[in-house]
């Protein structure tokens, strides 16, 4: 009876140090534990596959540092999807602290497909005003981005030549750590009929998923777990799937403690009854 | 075992576990760097706004390319700021107004559209099959039926209301339970992601 009573008042840095050592030890030692794929996350890889070649996805790297490893490896699958299939790429980013995160994909991933700037990808920086960015992309990319991230005139980039608003971008995809997508859906689907996808945190997963089933969206990435399937998809495992096997172990260390803690809660609770 | 050279690796992992260390008590090591993550973040933001939107949008049309009918604009920006003289800050109205006016109307219709007429299309019961999308179609018929039920509180819950309020909280449950694992999922992917950069990138114990 004392070892329950133990359980309920257990310190929670023992908690801590037991649930960083379920971590790191499947981070050392793989397990190789299987990837399923999802039908929210196969529905936005078949979007993208099926499209003609020169189809054009915006990118909207649309979350910051804080989401990192939930959200980047996302962003890197989708945007090496779409340059291996010789699709043109647009990214831009709608939360300030995005830039960067956005810049090393765009610095890095064309490269691996030898693509060239202004033709087959381009970067358009941070806008601030979602509102007015979201509609005003459905009038001119041109006029709402009169310049790219790097100072050049977008007027002059050969990528806009035939791309002037949504009518010419086959899917917005937003990767976020926050309500973003939910505005592109709004604005850009309400307004000009724009397919949308998104990427989230697992936090904002379940709050998405309403809009998987209406076709509001057209495929979603729910947190490492979605990058992880997406990562599977194009072949090109990175950061999301090496960390499936900790995230399935600690899962089920922490399903262990809640059994443990209800445990014991009853015991106390039924003891003060008495 | 390959450790990084790198000063900058070797900066964001102290930084790290300056940040770790508050999981077994607050200490001055924390303090200091979540003052520095603040510190940080608002330079950077500065930075990122003068860089994407002041100086493209604003500075340089009205100032080097001298298009005037940006001074429009530019004057409402400057109202912003309208706001640390006490005696004139009443002129922050108008630039607050004309934004809310502007992007509220832009807004409601197609946020109209899409989150209330599409959503409530959706919890119409199709026509009757013995499918899975006619049982997912009902489920959610009665998960948002009941749910609505359990917050209507201009009549007492008694009788079938109180059934069918229970029935609600049952779907609130289930509802803040798949909430509450993905947001384990959420937080637990935070926690690896900075432990690889560790192992990974600072330590090299993994490849």
């Amino acid at each position: 009876m004392k070892f329950l009573e133990y359980l309920a008042k257990i310190d929670r840095r023992i908690i801590y140090l037991i649930l960083v050592i379920s971590i790191i030890i499947p981070l050392i030692k793989p397990l190789n534990l299987p990837v399923g794929t999802s039908h929210p996350v196969k529905s936005l890889f078949d979007f993208i596959e099926k499209q003609p070649e020169g189809a054009v996805i915006l990118l909207s790297v649309d979350y910051d540092a804080s989401v990192y490893p939930e959200c980047h490896p996302m962003a890197r699958a989708i945007a090496r999807h779409v340059l291996s299939k010789n699709l043109r790429l647009i990214c831009l980013t709608l939360n300030p602290a995005g830039t960067g995160l956005a810049l090393e994909i765009i610095t890095q991933i064309p490269n691996e497909y030898n693509k060239k700037y202004g033709e087959d990808y381009v970067f358009l920086g941070f806008r601030p005003d979602i509102t007015a960015t979201i509609l005003g992309l459905g009038e001119d990319i041109r006029k709402i981005f009169p310049y790219d991230y790097f100072g050049n005139k977008t007027d002059t980039l050969k990528i806009f030549k035939d791309v002037k608003n949504y009518d010419n971008i086959a899917l917005v995809v937003s990767i976020s750590g926050s309500a973003l997508p939910v505005s592109w859906i709004y604005l850009a689907r309400g307004r000009y009929g724009q397919d949308i996808a998104a990427g989230v945190t697992a936090v904002m997963a379940a709050d998405y998923y309403p809009y998987l089933r209406t076709g509001q969206f057209v495929g979603l990435l729910g947190g490492m777990k979605g990058a992880a399937e997406y990562e599977k998809l194009i072949n090109k495992k990175e950061l999301a799937t090496s960390g499936m096997d900790a995230i399935s172990i600690s899962h089920i260390l922490i399903i262990i403690f809640v059994i443990i803690g209800n445990i014991g809660y009853i015991f106390v609770l039924k003891r003060r009854k008495k | 075992m390959n450790i990084s050279h790198d000063p900058w690796i070797w900066i964001a992992a102290i930084l790290t576990l300056a940040i770790f260390s508050f999981l077994y008590k607050d200490n001055p090591l924390y303090k200091f760097a979540e003052h520095l993550l603040v510190g940080v973040t608002v330079g950077y933001y500065i930075n990122i706004y003068w860089h994407n939107a002041a100086y493209p949008y604003v500075i340089k049309p009205l100032f080097i390319e001298k298009n005037l009918l940006t001074i429009i604009p530019f004057i409402f920006a400057i109202l912003y700021f309208s706001i640390l003289i006490p005696k004139y800050s009443y002129f922050i109205r108008y630039p607050i107004g004309f934004l809310l006016g502007a992007l509220n109307g832009m807004a409601i219709s197609p946020e109209f559209k899409e989150a209330i007429l599409v959503q409530t299309k959706d919890t119409i019961l199709p026509q009757f099959s013995l499918s899975f999308d006619f049982l997912n179609s009902f489920i959610i018929f009665i998960g948002t039926l009941t749910v609505l039920i359990y917050f209507f509180f201009s009549l007492e819950h008694k009788g079938i209301l109180r059934g069918l309020s229970r029935i609600g909280i049952i779907f609130l449950m289930i509802g803040f339970g798949a909430s509450f694992g993905y947001t384990v999922m959420a937080r637990i992917s935070l926690l690896i992601g900075r432990l690889i950069f560790l192992l990974k990138d600072w330590l090299g114990i993994i490849s």
